[in-house]
């Protein structure tokens, strides 16, 4: 995705006069009205300090499986890291206008941006790893496979941790979930970085820069929830005890995981076990609480939600997520 | 201190965007401390590459000029010609001017 | 912010006089410039209201992030969203130029003694809705917006600088979709002119009243405040908007559409002025709805902004403590 200043002259800019002038040049649609702000700004732009170029996470990377990976295998973990933030996103993009003030709007707009990015170059994965993994759509359906995985599979091939499908509750919840999730994560995409499959790695390497703000903000909402008020400590406890049981699946291996951690190309989360540890210690400290004393979330008939296992909150997110792509299964958006 | 004010302070964004280049204001926004401020100018000022430094300041913490923003402070400056480059005549065919 | 004055104030009638000198150089009033009140008060009442269509308009659209269609469209909506939120934030800024916090106006928003435009008070009912909001929404709030950078109050034009500059992907954006959608399904072909036959008419209305009926208008324009009429912008709107129509390949709903040869421009009909009066007066489609969710996002964020006040406060005596430690 680039996007890029506007190279058109100006399409016309505005008379300043209070005179009805009754006709105006129909500018051509394709014309970038973006042109007739950059007239307004004269001279020299950089002194707005306004955006430039994005760059492409995979521009020149090798995208060929690498050798003694089973396809099916690296689809299934693509899918496991692309489920994880794919959920996490849907959950913080419901803060959307419902934020406690603007600018944590727009950090958790920031953050649910981020995760949903990483979402999409993980399931194009899954699916050029796996093409069998994409569900089957009418011929000539024009949805690309990402989306095919994204809106046409049913909750049950969801490979996402339970955590991230949790309700948000408030504020105070949603910051620590986002606190264990980004956590985790980020020691994962840490290790990531170092994938023999060049596409996982430059996906690691673009989202560790992400995921470590996204740590730092819960982290400093954590630390400032726990030291404001009675309310707000009263609040972060509870959503600490909520969350706590879910904590223990981020760092469950998955036997998938394992076999891609040995071939190389992933990493078996529960080496990463101790450094959250410290991490969540860390900021407990600091915060001044204890970790609570809370049982992980059981499984339900052995099974998690890396085997497709999920509480009853993913099937309404998927349920909701779903509904307008497939009303329209040949649609084109 | 005071009575708790929910309303967060307000402050001014100054954002480099690249280097090489001065810090612009870009605007303000509302933190309840600095540090904070520079995460939101972060998530609200630099959402499009804008930048690659932020500073903020509170802005009841800047000390400024006179209101009408010109005269005693600024008129002597405006007739000293002589300090702009462009002041001076120099030949086209002068190299490296 | 303290001021370091060095001369004795001037009187009223000099002080008037070097505002209007301002005014006719068309150059900018700053925020520690003499200004009339009058000036002033209708300043922060447009600014405030412009803040507040686009803190109220997050929610028209935001209603379909959870369920856009795509990946690529539920980013593209998400950011835009998010825009609105920037925008609405510089806004409230320039306000607090003019002495007036963003609490003030959220207060005055929530109690209804300001308003937003009424365009929001209109439901979202399918995804093309984000199209057609992107295009003649966004398109008619972009011929609203592109003279108030030149607006004559400092802050407030370079708001709408930023804020102009970031639209330009936003009236693309919508566009793009309506265009992706016509070349789709029957279905979605309807779904979009079902989505413009909703939205023309009050999209006609963002302009606000004809002049004739528009009491404020002549004074804001000689202060420099506002740029152009009401009836001038939507002629442009209108003139804009047909032939993106054409190659979009959908019918605008107004029987009375016509090039004017002579005129060298559109004639038009005349919108619902009467539906109009109704929305402003609060008994659209979604007014109560709107403020309702605002309301609600205020309220249930209290405890988050008095908990970072509260621990900014704490955090500051200790740093200061520890300093005095230090010494």
């Amino acid at each position: 995705m680039t996007t890029h200043e506007s190279p058109t002259p100006a399409v016309a800019t505005e008379s300043t006069g209070v005179a009805h002038h009754p006709s105006h040049p129909a500018p051509n649609p394709s014309d970038a009205h973006g042109s007739v702000y950059d007239a307004l700004l004269g001279g020299d732009p950089s002194h707005w300090a306004f955006g430039t170029d994005f760059e492409d996470p995979l521009a020149g990377v090798d995208t060929t499986i690498p050798q003694g990976v089973g396809g099916e295998d690296l689809g299934v973990y693509c899918l496991m890291l692309a489920d994880d933030a794919l959920i996490a996103s849907h959950r913080l993009s419901e803060w959307s206008s419902n934020a406690p003030d603007l600018e944590d709007d727009i950090a958790l707009s920031n953050i649910a941006l981020d995760l949903l990015g990483q979402a999409r170059l993980l399931l194009a994965r899954a699916a050029a790893a796996h093409p069998a993994l994409v569900p089957a759509l009418p011929a000539g359906s024009p949805v690309p496979p990402e989306d095919a995985l994204a809106f046409f599979r049913d909750d049950r091939a969801f490979r996402n941790v339970r955590l991230v499908e949790t309700p948000n509750g408030d504020f105070a919840q949603t910051v620590v979930k986002l606190l264990l999730f980004s956590t985790a994560r980020l020691a994962l995409l840490e290790r990531l970085r170092g994938s023999r499959d060049h596409v996982l790695a430059a996906v690691a390497a673009k989202g560790v820069k992400e995921v470590a703000y996204h740590r730092d903000y819960a982290a400093r909402w954590f630390v400032t929830l726990a030291g404001g008020t009675e309310e707000s400590r009263r609040r972060l406890v509870a959503g600490l005890d909520r969350m706590w049981p879910l904590r223990a699946e981020l760092t469950t291996a998955h036997a998938v995981e394992r076999r891609l951690a040995e071939a190389g190309v992933g990493v078996d989360p529960s080496t990463t076990e101790a450094e959250v540890d410290v991490v969540l210690d860390q900021v407990l400290a600091v915060a001044g609480l204890d970790r609570p004393e809370r049982s992980p979330m059981t499984a339900v008939d052995g099974r998690l939600g890396r085997d497709g296992m999920h509480t009853e909150a993913l099937s309404r997110i998927l349920g909701e997520m779903q509904v307008v792509a497939r009303a329209h299964p040949t649609g084109r958006w | 201190m005071s009575e708790i004010r929910a309303e967060w302070p307000l402050y001014e964004v100054f954002v480099r965007g690249k280097r090489g280049l001065n810090h612009v204001h870009v605007g303000s926004l509302h933190a309840a401390d600095p540090e904070t401020a520079v995460r939101n100018a972060r998530d609200v000022y630099t959402r499009r590459n804008e930048g690659v430094s932020i500073w903020v300041v509170r802005s009841a913490d800047i000390t400024a000029s006179s209101p009408d923003e010109k005269d005693p402070m600024f008129a002597p400056s405006g007739d000293k010609v002589y300090r702009h480059p462009t002041f001076y005549e120099i030949p086209d065919t002068v190299p490296h001017m | 912010m303290s001021t370091v004055t060095p001369e004795a104030a001037p009187d009223a009638e000099a002080l008037q006089a070097q505002f209007d000198d301002v005014i006719a150089r068309n150059e900018r009033i700053e925020p520690r410039d003499w200004m009339p009140d009058g000036y002033r008060a209708t300043l922060v009442r447009q600014i405030a209201q412009h803040a507040h269509s686009e803190i109220i308009g997050m929610q028209p659209e935001g209603n379909w992030i959870t369920r856009a269609p795509s990946l690529r469209r539920k980013a593209i909506l998400l950011a835009k969203v998010q825009d609105e939120a920037g925008h609405g934030l510089y806004l409230y800024s320039a306000t607090e130029t003019l002495g007036t916090s963003r609490d003030e106006l959220t207060e005055k928003l929530l109690s209804g003694a300001q308003k937003y435009s009424s365009i929001f008070n209109y439901p979202t009912l399918s995804y093309a809705d984000v199209g057609t909001i992107g295009w003649l929404v966004d398109g008619a709030a972009i011929c609203n917006q592109v003279p108030l950078c030149r607006t004559s109050y400092g802050p407030y034009g370079r708001a709408m600088i930023r804020i102009c500059k970031e639209e330009s992907f936003h009236q693309r954006q919508g566009y793009e979709l309506l265009m992706t959608m016509m070349q789709g399904t029957d279905a979605q072909r309807e779904m979009v002119q079902e989505s413009v036959d909703r939205f023309w008419w009050p999209a006609l209305m963002m302009f606000g009243p004809p002049d004739a009926d528009s009491p404020n208008t002549a004074r804001s324009m000689a202060w420099g405040i506002k740029r152009n009429t009401n009836d001038d912008l939507r002629q442009r709107f209108v003139d804009m908007t047909v032939p993106q129509a054409q190659v979009l390949g959908v019918t605008l709903p107004d029987p009375q559409l016509r090039w004017n040869e002579e005129r060298g421009a559109h004639d038009f009909g005349e919108p619902d002025w009467e539906e109009f009066m109704r929305v402003v007066k609060g008994n659209g489609p979604c007014n109560a709805q709107r403020v309702a969710h605002r309301r609600r996002a205020w309220e249930d964020g209290a405890w988050v902004r008095e908990a970072a006040t509260a621990y900014a406060a704490r955090s500051a005596v200790l740093g200061a403590s520890r300093e005095g430690e230090e010494r």
